[in-house]
């Protein structure tokens, strides 16, 4: 039964290589066959939430190998979430690629499928090195996917943003050098287990491996100071990709919270809370930044993108309490997060290219065709984003400032938090009364479109904006399960001891 | 041997830590390939320096070398390597599409398309 565990990784992967090798040339097929994949994804990664719902650790011992030898892929309910978000975005965005963003260049779906490859592994994986080779899988594919479409721009932030990841990389493999000289294990129960009982003589270069590891995925979920690819590589990216690597993000996300709970959590001895006089500062600079560049911006894509650095910004403040009201909180914001950062690219993508060669810039041009619509939902998504009520993204910062009600930080957490949205509420409003406003109000104004039907691209950008609704809606079970889910991580003994002690008896399994 | 297997790696990474921050795009790949031979031979003395063991474990020998930093180096290789083509492809598009190999994005290089149809909207 544990079997089905490798399905979202094994599902891409074949999709992709059938994809390149057999039906190259013909778009159609590519379409069905990318979204038929998508669909069954969608359907194992449900399977899998509901399989993982009963909290129960399931490891999955590939080539039967026993657990600290061979590479382990686990489903706790940390991971079966986060497949969950992934399959679900990927299939919205694939379906909004569908409407012709696809044919901008080639290779588009098997790119995609690589990435969901990556993704996917990497939320599976109970291994480091596995870690890294995921990661790397993930980027070689956002690689091609952000460059898809073609143009300068892109050539020019695509080489920094292979550049940053690259010399990322080389800090992760640092980092791995020092774990695994230390600690001579790279499965992560067993770290769990070998971190704390580290030789006193050993505990710096331990400490340096694991500060080295937590600033690889800060890259990746830009916290400040690490920040800065982020503007670059998604304001140049076409829409369906950038709406993608929202889930990119919160992979690092991911990361830290697996890391900050289950290796180098509260038992871990000498190397206990490492990260955490660096891991609350990062997040409130990171979130002070993120409204600032809000603020800043001249650009629609900028206010998006640095929409996002605030929402990592917020996201990981709660992270940074390691309890279960502040993890629980921090998992709510990260499915907000996702869902809210898609919608906007998606519709700063649809606004910009109505408006001439104006695009995305923050002054007064052509209107845009269907102007009720697009400032109704540009309305919407400010709001979620912000975090005014009533939608999911107000839910998500009070169940944040409710678990930090008790930290010692809570004077600087709640006023950055609140000062933050408040400077983000006046960003959006500038932003969207010049887009949507002043064309409105002077000879630019051309009659709207009298009809009443809405194009498909918008329609899916109006599924990802009520799920930000529903999300607001139905708070409650979220949150039951976000707690579990919380709870589990919190006792990662519960997690070492299904890896270690399932493990197949024999090396190599009988044949 | 420690101090010079270990003033290596230091030599190699310092390398290519100053030419990752040069301006122009060579330098800089270049830069990330001393840092991928430097991580490289990081990760193989990881499982400590030994000399003249074998790698494989058997009964009649006394100490064996770690193997499994070896198998590491060897991803780590194929990967850094994979990585570095594509950016030498990229840096070279990047060059015969503007003409310089700058790594700075100006403003001339900041036009970019919107929606799924091929019209170009920019930016004056």
């Amino acid at each position: 039964m544990n079997n089905w565990i490798i399905l979202p990784v094994l599902l891409p992967a074949m999709t992709a290589a059938f994809l390149v090798l057999a039906v190259r040339y013909n778009l159609a097929s590519q379409r069905i066959l990318s979204t038929g994949a998508c669909i069954v994804l969608l359907a194992a990664a449900i399977g899998l939430f509901m399989l993982a719902s009963d909290g129960v650790v399931r490891p999955l011992y590939v080539g039967a190998w026993p657990a600290p030898f061979g590479i382990v892929l686990v489903l706790d309910q940390l991971s079966a979430l986060m497949l969950l978000l992934t399959a679900a975005l990927a299939f919205i965005v694939l379906c909004f690629a569908l409407y012709g963003w696809d044919q901008r260049g080639p290779y588009f779906h098997p790119l995609f499928q690589f990435q969901l490859l990556g993704i996917n592994g990497a939320f599976l994986t109970g291994d480091v090195f596995n870690l890294f080779v995921f990661f790397e899988v993930m980027l070689i594919a956002s690689y091609g996917l952000m460059l898809h479409g073609g143009g300068r721009w892109r050539l020019k932030a695509g080489f920094h943003y292979v550049a940053i990841n690259l010399i990322a990389s080389t800090v992760f493999l640092f980092a791995i050098g020092l774990i695994y000289g230390v600690t001579g294990t790279l499965n992560m129960a067993d770290l769990a287990v070998k971190v704390p009982q580290v030789a006193p003589g050993s505990e710096a270069l331990l400490r340096t491996g694991a500060v080295l590891l937590f600033s690889v995925f800060a890259v990746k979920a830009a916290l400040v100071p690490l920040h800065w690819w982020l503007p670059g590589a998604y304001g140049a990216a076409s829409a369906p990709a950038a709406a993608l690597f929202a889930i990119m993000t919160k992979v690092g996300a991911y990361s830290i919270i697996r890391f900050d709970t289950l290796v180098f959590g509260p038992q871990a001895g000498p190397l206990a809370g490492v990260i955490d006089p660096l891991l609350l500062p990062a997040a409130l600079i990171t979130l002070a930044v993120g409204a600032a560049g809000v603020l800043a911006s001249t650009r629609l894509l900028d206010l998006v993108c640095f929409s996002v650095v605030a929402s990592m910004g917020t996201l990981l403040i709660a992270v940074d309490r390691l309890d279960a009201p502040g993890l629980g909180a921090a998992l709510y914001y990260l499915v907000h997060s996702t869902a809210i950062s898609a919608a906007l690219f998606l519709l700063v993508d649809v606004v910009a290219s109505e408006r001439g060669p104006a695009a995305d810039t923050l002054r007064p041009a052509e209107q845009v065709s269907r102007p009720m619509l697009y400032s109704g939902f540009f309305l919407l998504a400010g709001i979620a984003m912000v975090g005014m009520p009533p939608l999911s993204g107000f839910v998500g910062k009070l169940l944040i400032l409710d678990a930090t009600r008790n930290s010692a930080h809570v004077a600087a957490t709640w006023s950055t938090i609140l000062g933050a949205s408040l400077i983000m509420l006046v960003g959006y409003a500038r932003a969207g009364s010049t887009v949507f406003w002043a064309a409105a109000s002077d000879k630019l104004r051309v009659e709207a479109v009298p009809t009443l039907t809405i194009p498909g691209p918008v329609l899916i950008i109006a599924i990802l904006l009520a799920t930000t609704a529903l999300l607001s809606l139905f708070a409650g079970p979220v949150m039951a399960f976000a707690d579990a889910t919380a709870r589990q991580l919190l006792e990662p003994a519960g997690y070492v001891s299904a890896v270690l002690e399932g493990s197949p008896a024999t090396p190599g399994g009988s044949p | 041997m420690e101090l010079l297997v270990a003033s290596a790696i230091g030599l190699l990474t310092a390398v290519g830590a100053y030419l990752v921050l040069r301006r122009r795009t060579f330098p800089v790949v270049i830069g990330l390939l001393f840092l991928s031979y430097a991580v490289n031979l990081f990760l193989f003395v990881m499982g400590r320096l030994a000399i003249d063991k074998p790698a494989i474990y058997s009964p009649d020998v006394a100490g064996y070398a770690d193997p499994l930093p070896q198998a590491l180096t060897l991803t780590a290789i194929v990967i850094s390597f994979g990585m570095t083509a594509l950016i030498v492809v990229l840096s070279l598009r990047g060059f015969l599409e503007t003409g310089a190999n700058d790594v700075t994005i100006g403003p001339d290089d900041m036009q970019r398309t919107f929606g799924s149809q091929q019209k170009r909207s920019g930016h004056e």
